[in-house]
């Protein structure tokens, strides 16, 4: 058994879940009351009466269990993986669990409650466990009191407790009544993995039904009695705001209610605040296409704030500045320009990737209700916490007045960390004194982003006369920020090691696209290795697993982030699986591995030409996220990351001229489609007992790699600068 | 704004909205129907995908005024329980991700396979080319149609 403390106290965590009886958590059942956990018809009925045992369990009279899952669910599947952590130690059978999905209410769940950095998993393990574990132990206290004996002469399993060494049994919807308050000791005894019985099985989405029958779900679906509709016009560009607009002209359109300019600036808006047009036009009615008419008949003066930035700007600015003044971040090990020039072969390559948007099919919208001292909104956030006090800012009102229910979400990929949506709402909705639904259409988002950074990164590498690495420098710089992780692989590998990242300016709002960085680095560290090992005359996994034993053994410098042992561990079973080394005529394969957001996934593609132009045929993943929660969803968010990443290598980027993104819709910005997906993704998973890590960002980085190198087998040429489908790609051998 | 008479589901639903008003708007504004998504508004991305007599449509791009006699089925009327062929098939592969784009998905799979039962792989690639599905789930939908065409 493992023992865990109860970290925030046995007390506050039975009090919130007893404070949370008056429906706290129970306040956001607009859309359904129960979700049965399985697509099985649930063996227990529906209950008369149900018993609040914590802030993430109540258990019905029939013995229905139901779980509240705490995070917002943007895809990643934390809906259903998070409630099997709380069913696992509470040790119920998953059929008789409904989920429902938790109000923002982050002293009831003892967890930050937001999606973002693939942490739910990684930052819930313990108190999800705790939950469950608590909710176990009052249910076999109040057993063990009605039967005046000891809770060390019970044990408990599968929603049923019994007597060790007796005849009784009792089922936990028998007991709920009777374990609501019951204190529970200070330390818990948690299930060892090897006991799991639902961690590590495969289980279905427990939204699935309602999705596949078109069930209101989302935040545009949300509906209000009394509600209006809005929409917004922002700027058309980067750099200019919004004086004013033909507002008579508006008003007295068909459906319009009232048009006018609303304010969201807030004081210390942070990182997650950003918002380049904190001045827009609102645009409110009863139809949303009447509404989508008004906007086209809107015309608004602009005045010019700051500087209108174009892509050969943004080129030439990231030439002029690359080892321009202090780096950000950096980092050296020995001394790399002694090595280079002894070394005796020296490879240069560079590696670019242009601003990206990040398109959730789902555009931005979010339900707004502000009375005089409240106000409720409801909709799509990955960080409900931070737009709760966000909005008392804008409103001037206590956070404690202030609500936030999060609907299901139609993508995240970190669109939704940001604020301003949720701002714009709650100011359309105090100008209005009514309840409204703010929506974007796909112009308003594409156009007004918080984009996937431009990037730059030159990386060098030398080898000594029998092909061993002895020097290797990446430089990276960015608009706004650099792309570099100085003390990720191959630092700790290569005694000769210098890394610096540096960023430039921008009015552009910019932001975290799944994987920030990662992305990037990934594809152009994972392909320049390739280069690296067919200058060395190596394998390319050969040559990897060479540099992890060096980190492994005797690493170089002071720190860095990785394991080594599970970054091999990845490739080897990669290896393994996709039978490494064996060739197939028409087949050319492209191997990387990447560790990311605490979790470590090798990949190897196999392209194809169909009529002369490649294609990924076949993926093979391996994964190490420490313990696996739930099978089908784990191969599904890793095998999206693999199509993810293909695609927007392939076809994806978002230009500027005089301020304004050259792409508005998907007339012209491309994502990648069914047709060009790969046919068939393994996804192999390293057994492990380590706690669990995300997996909604590391399946995407390594398929940059994995792709570029595919390509350059397939065609001969190697792939600098995405998108690889349109960009002019170069090359520039050196040594 | 004018009155118009529709068959959606196989009931008869009576709207006053204006001519020029996208199918995709009445469903969600006035039907509550919102099954139907909003992606792109544009016919580029297949989110509004319905049944047109039969035939997979983009709603978000024909005007209500010019469909009047024609059946509409959304995803809401697919199958009285749930239960169609490739419903089923979805929930078998766990296909969705965030769902936002499913029913879309859904509905040019389920219109393939009406006309043509046993698609083979460019066939489903024809016809499922329009849907974009941002989560890239685009595998397990190409094998859940494979096994809804079994069922």
């Amino acid at each position: 058994m493992t023992l865990i403390k109860t970290k925030v106290g046995r007390r506050s965590f039975i009090k919130t879940s007893a404070a949370t009886g008056g429906g706290i958590l129970i306040g956001f059942n607009w859309l359904v009351s129960c979700t049965p956990a399985t697509e099985e018809e649930p063996t227990v009925a529906i209950p008369n009466e149900w018993f609040d045992i914590n802030g993430y369990i109540k258990i019905g009279d029939t013995g229905m269990v139901t779980i509240y899952s705490p995070n917002p669910e943007i895809g990643q599947n934390v809906m259903t993986s998070m409630p099997m952590i709380v069913a696992e130690e509470l040790d119920v059978p998953w059929k008789n669990v409904v989920v429902e999905q938790g109000s923002l209410d982050e002293d009831a769940f003892k967890n930050p409650q937001f999606a973002g950095g693939s942490l739910s998993i990684k930052l819930s393990w313990d108190a999800l466990r705790m939950a469950g574990a608590a909710g176990k132990r009052m249910l076999m206290e109040a057993a063990a009191k009605e039967w005046g004996v000891a809770v060390t002469d019970l044990t408990a399993s599968e929603g049923v407790i019994s007597e060790i060494n007796g005849e009784r049994t009792i089922e936990y919807g028998q007991i709920a009544s009777k374990a609501v308050g019951i204190e529970v000791p200070e330390e818990l005894e948690l299930k060892e993995p090897k006991d799991y019985k639902l961690i590590g099985t495969r289980q279905k989405n427990v939204e699935g039904p309602k999705i596949v029958t078109g069930k209101p779900l989302f935040g545009l679906d949300y509906k209000r009695e009394g509600m209006l509709l809005a929409m917004i016009e922002h700027p058309p560009a980067f750099g200019l705001k919004v004086v004013d607009f033909n507002t008579e002209e508006i008003k007295a359109m068909a459906g319009v209610k009232d048009a006018f300019i609303i304010d969201t600036t807030i004081p210390e808006p942070g990182g997650l605040g950003i918002n380049a047009f904190p001045q827009l036009v609102a645009i409110v009615g009863e139809s949303t296409w009447q509404l989508m008419k008004a906007k086209k008949a809107l015309k608004v003066n602009y005045e010019s704030v700051s500087e209108a930035e174009n892509s050969e700007m943004h080129a030439a600015k990231m030439q002029a500045d690359f080892e321009k003044g202090e780096a950000a971040t950096s980092r050296l090990d020995g001394d790399p320009d002694a090595a280079f020039a002894s070394a005796a072969k020296v490879i240069e390559r560079t590696y670019t990737a242009p601003f990206m948007a990040h398109n959730t099919l789902e555009p931005m919208n979010f339900f707004a209700n502000v009375t005089a001292d409240k106000a409720e909104l409801v909709g799509p956030t990955q960080t409900p916490k931070l737009l709760e006090d966000s909005v008392a800012k804008l409103l001037d009102i206590p956070a404690e007045n202030i609500t936030v229910d999060m609907t299901r979400q139609g993508g995240g990929f970190g669109r939704r960390l940001y604020t301003h949506f949720g701002l714009e709402a709650a100011a359309i909705s105090k100008k209005m004194g009514a309840p409204i639904k703010m929506i974007y259409t796909r112009e308003d988002d594409m156009s007004q982003g918080t984009y996937r950074p431009t990037y730059r990164s030159v990386y060098k590498a030398g080898l000594d006369e029998n092909n061993n690495l002895i020097a290797f420098s990446v430089k990276g710089i960015g608009i706004p920020e650099g792309p570099v992780f100085p003390n990720r692989f191959p630092a700790g590998s290569v005694d000769n090691y210098v890394a610096e990242s540096r960023g430039i300016e921008t009015n552009i709002s910019t932001g975290a696209w799944r994987a920030p960085r990662s992305h990037f680095t990934a594809g152009a560290e994972q392909s320049f290795l390739d280069e690296v090992a067919e200058l060395a005359g190596k394998d390319p996994i050969d040559l990897r697993l060479e540099l992890f034993e060096r980190a492994m053994k005797n690493p170089v410098g002071e720190e860095h982030e990785y394991d080594a042992e599970r970054y091999a561990g990845v490739l080897k079973l990669v290896k393994e699986k996709s039978n490494w080394g064996t060739e197939t005529p028409g087949v050319f394969r492209g191997v990387a591995a990447y560790f990311c957001h605490h979790s470590y996934v090798a990949q190897v593609m196999d392209m194809v030409l169909v009529d002369g132009k490649p294609k990924v045929q076949k993926v093979y993943c391996a994964v190490d996220c420490g313990i696996l929660i739930n099978r089908e969803g784990a191969e599904n968010i890793i095998q999206g990351g693999v199509v993810d990443g293909i695609g927007h290598a392939m076809y994806s980027e978002l230009k500027f001229e005089n301020g304004t993104p050259t792409h508005k819709n998907f007339t012209t910005y491309q994502l990648v489609r069914f047709n060009q997906a790969p046919a068939e993704i393994e996804v192999h998973f390293v057994e492990s007992e380590i706690a669990p890590t995300g997996l909604g960002e590391p399946g995407l980085p390594p398929a940059v790699g994995a792709l570029a190198n595919a390509l350059y087998k397939a065609t001969g040429t190697r792939y600098y600068h995405s998108p690889f489908s349109t960009a002019d790609q170069g090359s520039n051998l050196i040594g | 704004m004018a009155i118009f008479n529709l068959t959606i589901n196989g009931e008869k639903r009576e709207v006053d909205v204006d001519p020029d008003t996208p199918i995709l708007w009445v469903l969600r504004d006035e039907l509550d129907l919102v099954g139907t998504k909003f992606g792109c508004g544009v016919a580029m991305c297949g989110a509004c995908t319905i049944h047109l007599d039969g035939t997979a449509t983009r709603s978000c791009q024909i005007p209500i005024s010019s469909i009047e006699g024609q059946k509409i089925t959304t995803i809401e009327g697919l199958s009285e329980k749930g239960d169609h062929p490739v419903q089923k098939a979805w929930l078998e592969h766990d296909v969705a991700q965030c769902g936002y784009c499913q029913a879309g998905q859904i509905m040019s799979a389920s219109a393939l396979l009406q006309s043509n039962p046993n698609p083979s792989d460019e066939e489903i690639e024809v016809a499922m080319t329009g849907n974009i599905c941002r989560c890239g789930t685009y595998v397990r939908i190409k094998d859940a149609i494979k096994t809804a065409s079994k069922l």
